[in-house]
C-alpha cells in the first residue's frame, strides 16, 4: 500500500492539530474523529490534497446515540474512497442535541441525497445545503424516524397482539 | 391553465411557466412522468418541465415504496435481515444475500471454507447475468425492439429454476445462512447450471447480434444521457454505469470477497458514458460473469458447504431433536441469543448496479445498533435530473432503463 495510515494522520494532524483525533483501525478501515466545526474543512483537505486524494463519497451515514453525553448524541460517518491507491478512510464527527453541521454537497455532489436522507431520518441539519428537506419519508411528517426513540411500530395499533408474536414491550 | 391542476401555484415550474412565452407564443407545461407509469419500470415519480417534447428541468419524487429496512433491521437478529436485503435489488437478490452474510461473516471473523466460497460466487455471477438481461434487454423493449427481450428473458427463468434448486425460492431467494449454505446443491442443480452455460452463450450472441450494429437502436442510445468520468464519480456513481464513462472500478478486482482473487476476468469499460455504451459494457461483464462460473465450476473444491460455526450455523433437524446440545443451539440461534462482538465494520460487495455496501455498528445486542446499506441506485439516481436536461421525452425514458433504476434499491 502506497498511501500509508501513519502518512495520512501526520498530514492530518499537521494541518488540523487537535481538531482531528481518536485516530484508529477500525478492522480494516482506518478512521478517525473530527471536530463538527471543521469537518467540511476536514472532508475539502482530504479530497484536495493531492497527496491524500480521497475523491470519492462512498456513503453518508446519521446515527444517534442516545445513551451519549450532550455533545455526543448523533454521529454523521463518512466514508471516503481514494480508487488510485484502494485505501478507504472513515471520518467520523459527533453532534449535540438539535444537530446542526455544515454541508458537503458542493465538494461531492453525491452527498446531496445522502445528507437530505440524513435530514429525513435523524433531523441533522446540513447547514448551506441547496435543498434540505424529506426524501424517503412523506413531507408532512413531523418527527425523524430513525431516532431511537421513534417506536417501529404504530403502538396504537390493535390488529396485532403482541403476545401472539413472541414479543413483548421488554425484549423487543 | 393546465399547469394548475397538477401542481400548486407555489412551485417554482408553475412560476417559470407563467413567465416564459417562446417565439411563437407557445407556452411550457407540466408532464408528470409516474409515480406509477409502465415506461419507468417501478414506482417513482417525476416533474417534467417541458418545452415541447424537449425536456427543460426535472424534479424526482422518491420513497413511494420505502419500507424502513435501516430501521427494521435494529429491530431484528442477524439472520432475520437477510429477508430485508432480497428486497432491495430484487433482480439480483442472491448478491444482497451474500452481500448481507459476507459483512456478518466480516462481523464475526468466521472463516467460510473454499467450497462455499467458489458457490457463492457462482450465485452472485448469475444473480449479475439476471440483472443485466434483464436491464438490458428492457433496454431493447423501451426502444422499440420487443423480439430481443423474448429472445433472452427465457433465461431469466432458467436462472430461477437454478436458485429454486439451491434454496426453493425464485425472486426473493433468502439464501444462505451464516457461514455458508443451508445445503449442499443438489445434482439437479449443477445439471441445469451446465444446461444454462450451454444453451445461454448462443441466445446471448444473438442478442448482441440483434442490437449492438442495429442502426435504429444505435441511434436512439448514442450520445443519448452521456455522462463525463469526472461528473460520474461526483455522483457516486458505480457498477457498469461508473465503468461505461470509463473508469475501471470494480470492488471484485479492488477488494475481493469471497475467493474473487481466485479467477481471471477483465473489467469492460466504455468511453463516452451514454446509454450504449452502458448496453455495451453490460453485455461484456455478462460474458465474463460467464466465464467466471466455468472457472468457478472447474475448479470447486470438495468439502463441507459452510463453516463449523455452531453459535450460528442451524444444527441438522435430526440433532436438534436426538441432542441437548443441537438443541440449546437450535434454540439461541433461532431467538437471535448468538454472542456479536462490538465492532464498526464496513463492507462492499460489486452488486448488479454497482458497489453495494453494508455499514454495520454493533453494541453486543442481538440486533445492529445501526446498519446504514449504501444503495448504489440511490445514489446515482441523483444524476438523472441532470442526464435527462436538454433531451427529449423519449430519450428520458431510454436513459432511465439504461441505469437500471430498481425502485425497491432505491428507496429500501
Amino acid at each position: 500500500m502506497a498511501l500509508e495510515i501513519a502518512y495520512i494522520q501526520e498530514k492530518l494532524n499537521q494541518k488540523f492539530g487537535n481538531n482531528v483525533l481518536n485516530f484508529e483501525m477500525s478492522r480494516d478501515i482506518f478512521s478517525f474523529e473530527a471536530t463538527p466545526n471543521l469537518i467540511r474543512e476536514v472532508i475539502r483537505f482530504l479530497k484536495e490534497e493531492e497527496s491524500l486524494n480521497f475523491h470519492f463519497l462512498t456513503d453518508l451515514a446519521g446515527i444517534h446515540f442516545p445513551d451519549n453525553d450532550d455533545e455526543h448524541q448523533f454521529s454523521v460517518v463518512y466514508q471516503l474512497h481514494n480508487w488510485v491507491e484502494n485505501v478507504r478512510i472513515r471520518v467520523k464527527t459527533y453532534l449535540p442535541e438539535n444537530p446542526q453541521i455544515d454541508t458537503i454537497s458542493d465538494l461531492f455532489l453525491c452527498a446531496n441525497w445522502m445528507e437530505r436522507e440524513a435530514w429525513d431520518f435523524y433531523g441533522i441539519k446540513f447547514e448551506g445545503h441547496p435543498q434540505l428537506k424529506r426524501i424517503l419519508n412523506m413531507d408532512e411528517m413531523v418527527s425523524h424516524p430513525m431516532r431511537k426513540e421513534f417506536p417501529m411500530e404504530d403502538s396504537g395499533r390493535t390488529d396485532k397482539d403482541d403476545r401472539f408474536f413472541g414479543r413483548t414491550q421488554i425484549n423487543g | 391553465m393546465m399547469s394548475d391542476l397538477l401542481l400548486p401555484p407555489e412551485h417554482r415550474y408553475a412560476k417559470i411557466i407563467e413567465q416564459t412565452r417562446n417565439d411563437d407564443g407557445s407556452e411550457l407545461s407540466i408532464l408528470n412522468l409516474g409515480p406509477t407509469h409502465p415506461a419507468t419500470h417501478g414506482i417513482f415519480q417525476n416533474i417534467l418541465l417541458m418545452d415541447g417534447e424537449r425536456i427543460l428541468d426535472a424534479e424526482p419524487t422518491i420513497g413511494y415504496i420505502h419500507r424502513a429496512f435501516e430501521k427494521i433491521a435494529e429491530n431484528r437478529p442477524f439472520y432475520q435481515i437477510n429477508v430485508l436485503t432480497d428486497r432491495m435489488n430484487y433482480c439480483s437478490s442472491p448478491i444482497n444475500n451474500m452481500a448481507w452474510w459476507i459483512t456478518v461473516e466480516k462481523l464475526l471473523e468466521i472463516e467460510v471454507p473454499k467450497r462455499a466460497q467458489y458457490l457463492r460466487v457462482i450465485v452472485m455471477e448469475l444473480a449479475r447475468i439476471a440483472d443485466h438481461l434483464i436491464c438490458n434487454s428492457i433496454l431493447g423493449v423501451d426502444t422499440g425492439a420487443y423480439t430481443g427481450f423474448l429472445y433472452v428473458f427465457q433465461f431469466r427463468e432458467k436462472i430461477y429454476e437454478i436458485y429454486e434448486e439451491i434454496c426453493g425460492a425464485r425472486l426473493t431467494t433468502n439464501m444462505g445462512r451464516i457461514g455458508g449454505f443451508e445445503r449442499e446443491w443438489s445434482d439437479e442443480a449443477f445439471k441445469k447450471l451446465d444446461t444454462f452455460l450451454i444453451d445461454f452463450p448462443i441466445a446471448w450472441k444473438e442478442f448482441e447480434n440483434l442490437f449492438e450494429r442495429n442502426r435504429i437502436f444505435i441511434d436512439r442510445t448514442v450520445d443519448v444521457g452521456s455522462i463525463s468520468a469526472e461528473k460520474a464519480m461526483q455522483y457516486g456513481f458505480t457498477g457498469p454505469n461508473l465503468r461505461a464513462a470509463g473508469i475501471d472500478y470494480d470492488v471484485r478486482k479492488a477488494q475481493p470477497y469471497s475467493s474473487y482473487e481466485d479467477f481471471e476476468f477483465d473489467v469492460p469499460v466504455g468511453k463516452s458514458g451514454d446509454t450504449y455504451d452502458r448496453f455495451c459494457v453490460r453485455n461484456a461483464e455478462v460474458w465474463e460473469s460467464l466465464n467466471i462460473i466455468k472457472q468457478a465450476l472447474a475448479k470447486l473444491p470438495k468439502g463441507p458447504i459452510h463453516a463449523d460455526v455452531p453459535d450460528y450455523y442451524l444444527p441438522p433437524k435430526e440433532d436438534v431433536y436426538n441432542n441437548m446440545e443441537s438443541l440449546i443451539y437450535h434454540f439461541k440461534i433461532v431467538m437471535g441469543e448468538v454472542p456479536v462482538p462490538v465492532a464498526e465494520i464496513y463492507h462492499a460487495v460489486e452488486g448488479g448496479n454497482g458497489e453495494l455496501g453494508f455499514y454495520l455498528i454493533t453494541d453486543g445486542s442481538r440486533t445492529p445498533y445501526r446498519l446504514k446499506m449504501r444503495r448504489p441506485c440511490y445514489i446515482y439516481y441523483q444524476a438523472y435530473t441532470e442526464m435527462i436536461k436538454g433531451g427529449m421525452l423519449s430519450d428520458a425514458i431510454v436513459i432511465l432503463s439504461s441505469l437500471n433504476v430498481i425502485a425497491g434499491e432505491l428507496d429500501a
